[in-house]
């Protein structure tokens, strides 16, 4: 057996991988995780509305209905076991005219057919009272009492802390490029730099990318299209202008454009939806931005230009069969695919796990365990405690008294334990996506240095060895100490600049 | 006779002088608030000047030491006068003034520290 | 809970001056709170010169001008808390903040002085279109990797804005190696020091492009290049113009804010013009007893005016703990300041004209560039005083002072205004 021979290798680290993963730690079972990023998150799942969906707009009888009502069930006991953010604060479906009150009442209809509970049409007054801010141009809504908001990527490094906690073993920047069926009968895992992975079961869950790895296995094809999806965040200003999220009627390019709250205090304007030839193409463009607010803006009249601190786009995992592939496939024994996740792919990650989970322990004959971590611990973030919280933080650490982001009030010591965890930051973008440092609206101007020599002391890295978000993204060049003495000026650029137009007669 | 045009850089106003030459020589300055623009327009027409400000290296030390040229030199001596400041390694402590390089490039200018290295306990 | 007359937030130049003129005042029982390890503020990384000129008739670098106030700073025997970052502000004056020093403390104030100072607008806020590689930098954070730290944020160099920290570092990212390939200007003027453009662009044969702006950024993991485009009278990008700069690194230098969070949440209330809190004659805020002064206030060009803003902000700050404020003098008449045509941002907002000492310092910014033109200052529609300048630019605010016998002799007008005429 070798040191890469698994029961069950799961493909990808986002939301669903993680989910799964931290599921199957639930067994007697030796589990692995592949990601070709560097950290987990670092597809769908950290760019995203980050919606807990309520249900009313999967076709019934879907794997999507199924999965998207049962997961937004577990979502509230997940998120509070985990330590993470969730707030149930009911959606709202925008109708502007008469024919979308009547599409209003075929999302109701159907989302009572699929489970989901407490579904009502409100009048234009209720909707004032709800949401004071909201554009008179709405004349009624839906209100959907169980849609509720989450942090992706905040749930997706609480999972997989979980999974490690419980033995799952993380392997960052492997790319698979083959999955192929050994003469033992193991599925055997090839990545970009060359590791085997050998392994009694394979999950795919590789997001975009779950198209290429089914297809190499299964004759029951996939086809998944990259469909970008552009987002405004509004700064915490703001926060209090809407409580509800803020969907409009849907389109059939997926559920327009949505104005929410999120966990964190900020607002999400977004998004678009553009299919792109591209899996990797999460480029903004003025076009998409521009799209964003004319849309958003009959649910928010004004958009606050200037409140505006971060614009970003995601991917969205769309299927041609436009529905979630879950399970196994018919003609690849042991090979599970959790594909085609597109939206309510968050908010059925729960639910896709705990059944994936039973499916794979089932057809492996593995026992639960009952050695099971059930609390892995966390830090509790110094701009969320007490003053008597505080107190005994900073008597216990007094680098909890040093905020380093002064725009989230995050200390040295949330920094410190996002990188010192399991599933540690070794990146800029790693510390903000676990700590919120450089989220906020000066957007890390004032803590980047500081984040550096923190990742530096704590890795045993140089400056200019720290990156963005790993690869080729480092953030500095070298150093004043390393460089050398004649300090590489150019000749060419010597003689272009100041000397040649400005001779010194004496 | 020829005219140009500089902009005085005595002070923010930023005065746009206007600087008549005759044979090389300034003959007349036109369009300056105050005395010190005649005399800039004179010195930038005919042999500019700039004082460098930059940053040298500190023995121990990984953050930089910022530093002056006390008076300005040749604008022609810039680069020759950054590389040599950063062939430099100052030994603490500094003080501000203190002089970091004599006599940079010949010119008779001294680079000096702006700010202190080293020097008893910070608040 | 510890108690304290005046309690300045912010160690830069803003806050060190309010502190000493509150002492000089005879407040005795003066802290100040900076949340950097050392006094100075933004000037510690400021090696360049240019500051002073008025305060001290000499021209300094900012460490320079920095340690002239922190020295006397010590020579009063004032205090100040650094590595202490202020977290609320109460509208009675209590104000919680942390530091490894002395953890969580809770501080009561008979008068405070914000003193924050600004930051940098991102490319967040700008909506830049693109790939979101690492290499994009405000300029103040690249000059504080330079000059700071002793880091270097890349090698080839486009810089978006001419405000006047880009346009320092092009020159010190040159002077440190860099290659600067471009500065790019979306308005058709620069909004930066003169002295500036000629000293750190033209100087080093480095093009600004007026009525440019980047439209698009490429790289996926670190910058690789930009695009760069026209704009026309409305700033909308022209078809055709566009230009790709290969360049590892883009700095901002799009604008700066004042910081008032904190501020917000004391409920003080803030200009949706300046950015910074709503102040009268004597630089307090619509919170009686809390002061601003400096670039929390608006954002300033010269740290001079920072300097004698804030000395006022402090010796007002003083005269309020000290029970000499609003409460021993009569009530009068409030004038409103309102910015007239071609005027931005008028500081302060409200004056009580009889409260008024000598004189009464207006600051603003010209809305545009005007040339030959008059600041011309009204009461109640009435020309009161006109001043007369070569060249008025958004980049450099201008300071006018209205004598206290102007203000007395239109005494009961209800609105001062101050307009640009050519």
């Amino acid at each position: 057996m070798t040191q890469n021979f698994s029961d069950v290798l799961v493909i990808g680290a986002g939301v669903v991988g993680c989910a799964v993963a931290r599921e199957l730690s639930r067994y007697a079972l030796r589990v692995n995780v592949l990601d070709q990023a560097g950290d987990v998150a670092e597809g769908s799942t950290k760019a995203n509305s980050a919606i807990v969906h309520a249900g009313y707009d999967a076709v019934p009888g879907t794997a999507k209905a199924c999965f998207n009502v049962r997961g937004n069930a577990l979502f509230e006991a997940w998120c509070r076991e985990l330590e993470v953010p969730f707030v149930r604060n009911t959606s709202l479906v925008a109708a502007f005219d008469d024919r979308d009150l009547a599409a209003l009442e075929a999302l109701r209809l159907r989302g009572a057919r699929n489970g989901v509970p407490g579904l009502r049409i409100i009048t234009q007054d209720e909707v004032r009272a709800l949401e004071p801010n909201i554009s008179r141009a709405v004349i009624g809504a839906l209100l959907a009492p169980s849609g509720g908001i989450c942090c992706p990527y905040g749930l997706t490094f609480r999972l997989a802390e979980h999974a490690a906690a419980n033995g799952v073993t993380f392997h960052f920047e492997r790319r698979v490029v083959d999955v192929a069926r050994a003469a033992d009968g193991l599925w055997q895992v090839t990545t970009a730099d060359g590791g085997v992975f050998r392994t009694r079961a394979v999950v795919n869950a590789s997001g975009l990318y779950a198209d290429e790895l089914n297809n190499t296995v299964s004759a029951q094809k996939l086809s998944i299209t990259p469909r970008r999806g552009e987002y405004l965040m509004i700064d915490k200003q703001y926060a209090g202008t809407f409580r509800a999220t803020i969907f409009q009627v849907p389109t059939p390019l997926g559920k327009g454009v949505l104005v929410s709250p999120t966990v964190d205090g900020t607002l999400i304007v977004g998004p678009t939806a553009e299919d792109v030839g591209d899996k990797s193409d999460t480029r903004t463009t003025a076009d998409g931005l521009r799209k964003v607010v004319e849309s958003a803006a009959r649910v928010w009249e004004q958009v606050p230009a200037g409140g505006v601190i971060a614009t970003f786009s995601g991917l969205r995992a769309h299927g041609d069969r436009d529905d979630f592939v879950v399970g196994e496939a018919p003609d690849a024994p042991f090979f599970f695919n959790a594909a085609a996740m597109e939206s309510p792919g968050l908010t059925a990650a729960p639910a896709v796990a705990v059944w994936l989970a039973e499916q794979i322990g089932k057809r492996l004959n593995a026992q639960r365990v009952t050695s099971n971590v059930h609390h892995t611990a966390t830090w509790k973030p110094f701009r969320e405690m007490t003053d008597a919280q505080r107190i005994a933080a900073i008597a216990d650490d007094p680098s909890y008294a040093r905020i380093v982001c002064r725009c989230e009030n995050v200390t040295e010591a949330e920094i410190r334990a996002a990188i010192r965890c399991r599933i540690g930051a070794r990146t800029l973008d790693g510390v903000k996506r676990r700590t919120r440092a450089g989220m906020g609206r000066c957007q890390g101007g004032f803590c980047t240095p500081r984040i550096i020599a923190i990742l530096c002391e704590e890795l045993g890295l140089k400056p200019e060895q720290i990156t963005k978000f790993g690869g080729g993204s480092n953030l500095l060049v070298t150093t004043h100490g390393a460089r050398p003495a004649t300090l590489g000026l150019s000749p060419e650029r010597r003689a272009s600049s100041v000397e040649s137009r400005e001779p010194c007669h004496d | 006779m020829s005219e140009r045009t500089v902009t005085c850089i005595g002070c923010p106003m930023g005065c746009r002088l206007r600087v008549t030459l005759e044979g090389g020589q300034v003959s007349a300055v036109d369009g300056a608030a105050c005395g010190r623009g005649a005399a800039y327009a004179r010195q930038e027409c005919v042999c500019p000047t700039r004082q460098v400000t930059t940053l040298a290296r500190v023995r121990g030390r990984r953050e930089p030491l910022s530093v002056k040229t006390a008076q300005p030199v040749p604008k022609a001596l810039i680069f020759a006068c950054v590389e040599e400041i950063h062939r430099a390694c100052v030994v603490p402590p500094v003080r501000i003034g203190d002089v970091v390089v004599k006599n940079v490039c010949g010119t008779g200018v001294d680079v000096v520290a702006t700010m202190e290295a080293g020097v008893g306990v910070r608040i | 809970m510890t108690d304290v007359d005046i309690l300045i937030i912010g160690g830069g130049p803003a806050g060190l001056a309010a502190a000493i003129a509150a002492h000089e005042a005879g407040c005795r029982n003066v802290l100040l709170l900076e949340r950097e390890p050392a006094l100075g503020g933004i000037l510690r990384q400021c090696i360049h010169a240019g500051f002073g000129m008025h305060v001290f008739k000499e021209d300094l670098t900012g460490p320079e001008y920095a340690q002239r106030f922190v020295r006397r700073f010590h020579e009063l025997g004032l205090s100040a808390q650094c590595d202490t970052m202020v977290l609320s502000v109460t509208p009675d004056r209590e104000v919680t903040a942390v530091s490894p020093a002395f953890g969580l403390q809770h501080f009561r104030a008979k008068a405070i002085v914000l003193a924050m100072g600004c930051r940098e607008r991102t490319r967040g806020a700008l909506q830049v279109p693109g790939w979101r590689p690492a290499g994009i930098y405000p300029a103040g954070q690249a000059q504080r990797f330079v000059n700071l730290d002793g880091w270097m944020p890349g090698r080839r160099v486009v810089i978006l804005g001419s405000g006047d920290i880009g346009l320092i570092m092009a020159r010190r990212m040159t002077l440190e190696g860099a290659k600067v390939l471009a500065c790019v200007e979306l308005m058709p003027f620069s909004s930066g020091l003169t002295r500036n453009v000629v000293q750190c662009l033209d100087d080093y044969g480095i093009p600004l492009l007026l009525s440019h702006t980047v439209t698009e950024i490429h790289g996926r993991e670190r910058l690789e290049a930009v695009t760069v485009a026209q704009v026309d009278a409305q700033r909308k990008p022209l078809p055709g113009t566009d230009q790709r700069f290969e360049c590892d690194t883009l700095l901002l230098s799009v604008g700066l804010i004042p910081e008032n969070e904190l501020s917000r949440a004391a409920g003080v209330r803030v200009s949706e013009v300046t950015c910074g809190p709503l102040v009268d004659e004597a630089l307090q805020t619509s919170v009686p007893g809390i002061f601003a002064c400096g670039n929390v206030l608006h954002v300033h060009d010269l740290v001079d005016h920072v300097t004698i803003e804030s000395t006022e902000a402090g010796r007002q700050a003083a005269k309020y703990a000290q029970g000499q404020g609003e409460a021993g003098i009569p009530a009068c008449q409030m004038l409103q300041i309102r910015d007239g045509a071609g005027v931005r941002g008028l500081v302060p907002q409200t004056v009580c004209a009889g409260r008024v000492a000598d004189v009464l310092p207006l600051m603003f910014r010209p809305a545009a560039v005007f040339k030959d033109a008059a600041a011309v200052v009204r009461l109640d529609g009435e020309e009161v005083l006109r001043k007369r300048f070569r060249i008025l630019t958004p980049g450099e605010m201008v300071r006018l002072v209205v004598p206290k016998e102007v203000l007395e002799r239109h005494a009961g007008a209800g609105e001062l205004t101050v307009g640009v005429e050519v």
